[in-house]
């Protein structure tokens, strides 16, 4: 036999052992980065080794598997990825958001909303929040325990003071179940919203920096923000010009050498399936602007 | 060569228990696995899928037997040790006689995840009837368990104070599994 032969979904008894206990943790403890053993995996670092560690402790044979990577389903690293659990653990897979039964996501959330029979999967680069302002791992981890989280806010107001308004715009840190503040990886701000009392569970891994969170379904979560400057979310002032969706995350595609751009909406199968059930973009706004 | 049905039981184990946890109160049925009495069948479950020699387990009186202790080791390779603040799992044979929740380790206010997890046998779910509110509950859920000590909600309440440190709690009967993480706010109904 020349094919390799791989453990159901690639990993480890031993390791999905040991990275099961700790979702467990996670989830008992939400927004909490537990520490696990992270593997290395036949992907580099950057590419969502800590989402498919995740993803191969908890699927199963019966798992319908989509894997998005800012809200595509056909770009590089989904693309191999969803190859990657066809090939380990024979597992179907999708594009429809509604068909999944587990999600791994880079950087977006679906603009569908997700039901209780779903699990949505991040893959996160830099899991905590403070680790910009605070360097010491000994430190921040001293804040979680203190819940002492003003550093947060100063920064969140140097940018007000800087910008006249809070100028981060993904990774925007969030408070989980009135303890920990948590970093929701790289999506942008619009999908904050979207993770606060959703239905579906989310877990959150980092390969690299070896930690799993998680937010428990129907959970508070609540972007930091100010009384006087409250949190926003960001969406540019345009409709997608392929389905004409006002109400989802937009891409900025830039069409040639003079500048064009159009916008269109990130999540592909939000898109297409809009566009299959004939909202097209013939109501949209102009459709290219021209920069000189 | 680890036998490939043992694995999709492991996996179909676990995310039973993972829907539990993030689900507080919701009652799930586990694949079965043949126990020495008086471990039940969900408890030897968890037990395969989850321990192994990096998680001490520790038997409360009701099952510290020579066969259940053999059998965790055998089956597991987790080490069966008699102080309860080292267990990373502790398997209490009777909700009636459930140890005081201070006997475990809940964890330091740095690491709160090394603290112990409780596995609870019941006879059934039904009987005392509690209420729940806290994360991965939509509004209110509910809960009932026999038998379990009758300052129980007063216990868990003392527990879920600790937050973020504190135990959690799988209550198994039978083949069947429901959770109560340290996030859950228990009140007796009724």
């Amino acid at each position: 036999m020349t094919a390799p032969v791989y453990n159901f979904a690639y990993l480890d008894e031993q390791t999905k052992r040991m990275i099961r206990r700790a979702i467990l943790k996670a989830i008992a403890i939400p927004g909490y980065q537990v520490p696990f053993a992270s593997r290395e995996m036949p992907m580099p670092y950057g590419w969502g080794t800590g989402g498919v560690q995740v993803t191969a402790s908890i699927i199963g044979p019966d798992d319908i598997l989509k894997v998005i990577d800012q809200g595509s389903d056909d770009t590089t690293n989904a693309v191999s990825i969803r190859k990657f659990f066809s090939r380990t653990a024979g597992v179907r897979t999708t594009t429809a958001t509604r068909e999944a039964t587990v999600i791994q996501t880079r950087h977006r959330i679906p603009e569908t909303p997700l039901t209780e029979d779903q699990v949505l999967v991040y893959q996160v680069p830099i899991p905590e929040p403070l680790r910009f302002l605070e360097p010491r791992e000994t430190e921040t981890r001293r804040m979680h325990a203190l819940s002492e989280y003003g550093l947060m806010h100063v920064k969140l107001y140097e940018d007000i003071a800087r910008h006249g308004h809070i100028a981060t715009t993904y990774a925007y840190p969030v408070k989980v179940a009135q303890r920990y503040v948590m970093d929701p990886s790289p999506i942008p701000k619009f999908d904050n919203p979207k993770l606060t009392d959703c239905p579906a569970l989310q877990l959150f891994g980092a390969g690299r920096e070896k930690r799993i969170y998680a937010i428990p379904p129907y959970t508070p979560v609540v972007s930091l923000d100010f009384d006087d400057h409250p949190f926003e979310p960001y969406r540019h002032d345009a409709q997608c010009e392929l389905c004409g969706a006002a109400d989802s995350y937009l891409d900025e595609v830039i069409t040639d050498d003079n500048g064009s751009r159009m916008f269109v909406c990130s999540d592909t199968d939000y898109c297409e399936t809009r566009r299959a059930t004939g909202k097209g973009a013939q109501q949209s706004a102009p459709a290219t602007e021209h920069r000189s | 060569m680890i036998e490939a049905a043992l694995v999709i039981d492991n996996q179909a184990t676990f995310r039973a228990l993972m829907d539990c946890m993030a689900r507080p109160g919701e009652i799930k049925t586990l694949g079965c696995a043949d126990a020495p009495p008086p471990l039940m069948a969900g408890t030897a479950a968890i037990m395969r899928g989850l321990a192994d020699y990096e998680t001490p387990v520790w038997l409360d009186g009701t099952l510290a037997n020579p066969a259940v202790a053999e059998w965790i080791r055998f089956q597991t390779g987790a080490p069966v040790v008699t102080d309860p603040q080292r267990a990373a799992f502790a398997l209490v044979g009777s909700g009636a006689v459930l140890p005081d929740f201070a006997a475990f380790s809940p964890g330091s206010q740095d690491y709160p995840d090394r603290s112990a997890t409780l596995i609870v046998q019941v006879e059934r779910f039904s009987g005392a009837m509690f209420s729940l509110t806290g994360p991965g509950i939509r509004s209110e859920g509910t809960l009932a368990a026999e038998p379990v000590p009758e300052d129980f909600a007063e216990r868990c309440a003392a527990n879920h104070a600790l937050f973020p440190r504190g135990v959690d709690v799988v209550l198994v009967a039978g083949d069947r599994v429901a959770a109560l993480p340290r996030t859950v706010r228990v009140t007796r109904k009724g």
